[in-house]
């Protein structure tokens, strides 16, 4: 089934028209959104500040799977994996050699990959269920294998390991939770200027082609194995530094942070918060999988995930684009609207 | 030479609720075309619906059957309601689709049945056979070994030699031709959930005896079963339940001998899954698609 | 005159003034408001309903007026298990709903993950539901206490037994590789002394469906004694199997998995004789306990307010007593609610006796012992119940 129906990285050329400057309207939202997000440092607080680092965390790792699953057409239910090896990555870094935590995520993002490619060979050949398959063992196999003899001497074992993180300097001003906060702002804005290069580049022009048409792209000439690796090593080394931040975030790692379910959550974040959406679908989905299940708790706290599966079928049904395919349609309808004044 | 077979046994005790399970998923994926990652959660929450009836006071075969018509009726009525609308979904979109299934059905068995251990009685005897010193088998081993073979050989028999089983087959590889031959192919689509449902109770009424029953039961028969399906070919009953057979032995003789063994077992069994993929991607007895290009 | 009795009525409201209440934040004239956060979800779950025996057992004090004159709001979370989550939860709770504590919290790594926090904030992290002996560090943590005798100890405790009884014995251990089984396969080899005692090691993780290659394992190492050191589905499992391959060893278990109807009466009763274990709470399937005023209480509250108790369940019957203690703690703070009063008195429980405790096991604290139970009592299965045997045993 043709997937470019759900591709969405073009900017609406009727939004383009409401812009009186003549900047694309996507442009000055997307400047106005980041100085939003850092400017939130003076404005949010503690609890508020360490919610948005863990949205963030789980929105980059998400960017990069959304670049697998939309682009590779490659379904993955096992990326929890990358994001433990960055978590635990960057844990050993801040606990056995003391690196500064804002360098974490860029040590952990080279260990990931690495990883990756080692796993990355075998999967890519493999196609549709069989992958889904190979990754949902992958998730199943992470946290038992974290919990091991082997690896317990380096993640802190079963007890898990405290990281002990240090504020920004003095003279910025900025408590714990903001030199967080502003680390992965950061890192989430480097990613969401890449992965937008990436996608409305060459790059995201090969990987539609090798995506809808990959024997013709072959005989083009196309590397369609060089691109596929591509975005599979890109997904990877966005769920390594999501890991790692959400690591330094939370202060603490242990086998238990990443069960089998730390998988599907990330599936879940792409699909439902909308897959082939670049950037938006990513926020809005990582928003979902942090802040709903505490919605659903509220709801029937016995069977909060009951209500939260039926959440993710009810959004798909509604609109198989995800929340950023029905944020869209409002953007739509208003311009449209507004277009007929 | 004891400890052996005794792991030996061990391995077709789970080797052999494994060969069910996938069965159930070979049922699935030959009739719709899809995994469904929600198997083992149904599974397990009809052998909740069976454990509920034997507290009633039902006999255990009358419970059995019972579960596997209300399992059937059920899974029809789920492939209607929620999975119907998604047929022409994007495969991901109806992946996210089984995952809140997944989801959903596991919090609701533990929201009505809880999550405390409970035991569940064998549908065979409760003891076991002598065999030689020191090695015995669980009656119950076997009464599952030959309940696997029964379905294998039903399901395989179905498939091959029926003509509602061929429909099915039929409706799954291409709805557009099967509708021109006269198929209803909806109907199809609905019966092959049920069938896989069905499946999917035996499977979980003969682990709950061993396992003890919980919501959290289903998760480790599936990733096996699943192992096992691929390796012996999803296409294939026989292939897959020989699959489930030989994931079970080999991570009984991987536990038992291997150091190390028993932590990484899952890791084993990914890695199997992966190696033979690699070499022959359909499986050892499944059929290869070739495209046109 | 008239002035004088004037003068005097405003003197005393003034002074009352003075001796007015003091709180902290979760605490008013009208109510006390904690959390507990426990895991509701994934396959930690069986441990949750700590969190639903809390949040009922204070609905009876409500019942009954209160505390003091206040209501009692528990807030429980869910967790799933996840230290990540825990910490999100505990940093709502403390920052966002305005808790005056949190209490009763299931899990080490999970608790782990706020225990820096919550000594940070200063915010009372009291009467956690597991036995890791960590949380008895004032000097360090004078925040966090824990509160069920410590899986260490425990351990220790059958280390002695075997090492007193048994000095030739060959022991195979079956340990659920967690923060749990560790905790107590650690400081019970530790305890032996000699390790090469322990002839063979083998783990499970939860997700495992059966322990029947570790049994086998086991019985072929010749181990000829069995520290069963798992939860009690696998517990049941590992005695059930055990019986069917021909392995009778001396077996010691866990006391968290020794509910006669939970664990035993699976595994096999015939096959369970024998077995020991330790407990520090009256178990409300022995029928010795059935006139105990104290299981009495409990089956009233089990009646009223918690019906989906079960009687096997040691999660559902040790909650009553963290509660009970939790009520008293709170009396006794009066109307000084603040967090640094709540903990003072927390630490100063001198012989309290706690509802459903074994006669000789009290609940004691002091300003350098934040383990409010330190004490067990041994005890045999007869083959229709347990039987308790030798001194109660106080453990450090």
């Amino acid at each position: 089934m043709a997937m470019h129906d759900l591709d969405m990285t073009h900017v609406n050329p009727e939004t383009r028209k409401l812009t009186k400057s003549g900047l694309p309207l996507a442009r000055l939202g997307y400047g106005g959104a980041a100085l939003a997000l850092v400017a939130a440092t003076g404005v949010l607080e503690g609890y508020e500040l360490f919610l948005a680092s863990a949205i963030l965390s789980y929105a980059i790792a998400a960017m990069g799977l959304n670049v697998l699953m939309c682009y590779n057409g490659q379904l993955s239910l096992g990326h929890g994996a990358f994001f433990a090896i960055g978590a635990s990555g960057a844990a050993i870094c801040i606990d056995r050699f003391a690196v500064h935590f804002a360098l974490t995520p860029i040590i952990a993002g080279v260990v990931g990959m690495g990883a990756g490619w080692l796993i990355g060979k075998p999967a890519l050949k493999l196609e549709g269920v069989y992958l889904a398959l190979a990754t949902f063992g992958l998730a199943i196999a992470t946290p038992t294998v974290l919990r091991s003899d082997l690896f317990s001497e380096w993640t802190g074992g079963v007890q898990g390991l405290f990281l002990l993180i240090n504020p920004a300097p003095e003279w910025t001003g900025l408590d714990l939770d903001q030199s967080i906060y502003v680390a992965v702002v950061l890192y989430f804005l480097i990613f969401a200027f890449v992965t937008l290069r990436l996608v409305r580049g060459l790059n995201g022009k090969a990987w539609i082609a090798t995506r809808d048409n990959p024997i013709a792209a072959r005989a083009m000439g196309f590397d369609v194995t060089r691109a596929k690796t591509r975005a599979f090593v890109f997904s990877v080394l966005a769920c390594s530094v999501g890991g790692a931040l959400s690591a330094v975030a939370v202060q603490f790692v242990a086998p238990d942070s990443f069960p089998f379910f730390l998988s599907i959550s990330l599936f879940t974040a792409v699909v439902v918060g909308g897959l082939c959406s670049p950037l938006v679908g990513p926020l809005l989905g990582a928003s979902f999988i942090v802040m709903v299940p505490n919605l659903t708790e509220e709801i029937w706290q016995g069977g909060s995930w009951a209500v939260y599966g039926a959440f993710i079928i009810v959004i798909m049904a509604i609109q198989p684009r995800g929340l950023a395919g029905m944020l869209a349609w409002v953007r739509a309808k208003v311009t449209a609207t507004s277009n007929n004044d | 030479m004891t400890f052996f077979l005794e792991q030996l046994i061990i391995g077709l005790s789970s080797g052999g609720i494994y060969a069910i399970m996938a069965l159930a998923l070979v049922m699935i994926y030959k009739s719709t075309g899809h995994v469904n990652l929600a198997q083992g959660e149904m599974a397990v929450f009809s052998t909740f619906i069976a454990w509920s009836l034997v507290q009633m006071g039902v006999p255990i075969w009358p419970a059995i059957f019972l579960t596997m018509a209300v399992s059937f009726v059920g899974a029809i009525v789920l492939e209607r309601v929620v999975v119907r609308p998604f047929a022409e979904a994007d495969d991901l979109v109806i992946v996210a689709v089984f995952v809140g299934l997944f989801l959903g059905i596991h919090s609701l068995a533990g929201a009505i049945w809880k999550y405390e251990v409970k035991p569940f009685p064998s549908a065979f005897s409760d003891g076991s056979v002598n065999l030689m010193q020191d090695l015995s088998i669980r009656i119950h081993t076997l009464g599952s070994l030959a309940t696997t073979g029964a379905v294998l050989a039903a399901t395989w028999f179905f498939f091959r030699y029926t003509r509602l089983g061929l429909a099915l087959r039929a409706a799954a590889d291409n709805h557009e031709s099967s509708r021109l031959v006269g198929i209803n192919v909806s109907f199809m689509l609905a019966l092959g959930w049920g069938l896989a449902a069905g499946i999917g109770a035996v499977a979980g009424v003969m682990i709950a005896p061993v396992t003890f029953l919980d919501p959290g039961m289903g998760l480790a028969p599936l990733i096996f079963a699943l192992a096992g399906a691929l390796l012996g070919g999803i296409t294939s009953p026989f292939g897959a339940a020989l699959g489930g057979l030989i994931v079970g032995v080999l991570e009984a003789m991987i536990s038992a001998n291997v150091h190390y063994g028993i932590e990484y077992r899952e890791l084993l069994a990914l890695m199997l899954i992966l190696s033979v993929l690699l070499v022959r991607p359909a499986g050892l007895f499944g059929e290869i698609v070739t495209r046109r290009v | 005159m008239l002035k004088s009795t004037t003068a005097l009525v405003m003197g005393l409201t003034l002074a009352s003034g003075a001796m007015a209440a003091d709180y902290d934040k979760g605490a008013s004239d009208e109510e006390i408001k904690f959390g507990a956060i426990v895991p509701l979800s994934g396959p930690a779950s069986a441990y949750g309903s700590v969190g639903s025996c809390i949040s009922a057992y204070f609905d009876m004090v409500n019942d009954k007026g209160g505390i003091n004159g206040r209501k009692i709001s528990v807030s429980v979370q869910d967790d799933g298990y996840n230290p990540a989550k825990m910490l999100e939860h505990a940093r709502r709770l403390v920052e966002r709903e305005g808790v005056l504590f949190i209490a009763g919290n299931v899990g080490t790594p999970t608790n782990s993950a706020i225990h820096r926090y919550m000594n940070q904030r200063k915010v009372p992290h009291l009467f956690l539901t597991t036995g890791a002996s960590k949380w008895d560090d004032p000097e360090n943590y004078p925040w966090t206490m824990g509160y069920i005798p410590s899986y260490a100890a425990e351990g220790r405790i059958y280390a002695k037994y075997i090492k007193e009884n048994m000095p030739d014995a060959k022991i195979g251990i079956l340990y659920q590789n967690d923060d749990f089984g560790r905790d107590y396969m650690d400081a019970f080899i530790d305890q032996l002394g000699d390790e090469s005692m322990v002839v063979s090691k083998v783990s499970y993780d939860t997700s495992a469906a059966t322990v029947d290659s570790q049994l086998s394992t086991l019985k072929e190492s010749g181990a000829d004694v069995f520290f069963n050191v798992s939860s009690p589905k696998f517990a049941a499992q590992a005695i059930r199997r055990a019986g069917e391959i021909g392995w009778e060893p001396e077996q010691f278990l866990v006391s968290v998995s020794n509910a006669r109807s939970a664990v035993l009466e699976p595994a096999g009763l015939e096959q369970s004789t024998g077995i020991i274990s330790t407990q520090y709470l009256k178990e409300p399937t022995n029928p010795a306990y059935a006139n105990d005023p104290d299981m009495l209480a409990w089956r009233e509250f089990k009646e009223n307010y918690f019906p989906k108790a079960s009687e096997g369940n040691w999660w559902d019957w040790s909650c009553y007593t963290t509660s009970y203690t939790l009520e008293h703690v709170l009396t006794q703070a009066g109307d000084e609610l603040t967090r640094e009063n709540l903990m003072k008195v927390a630490a100063s429980l001198e012989g309290f006796e706690a509802p459903m405790l074994l006669p000789g096991i009290t609940v004691n604290t002091s300003a350098d012992d934040f383990a409010p139970i330190e004490a067990m009592s041994l005890m045999k299965f007869d083959g229709t119940n347990w039987v308790l045997f030798g001194d109660v045993i106080a453990v450090d």
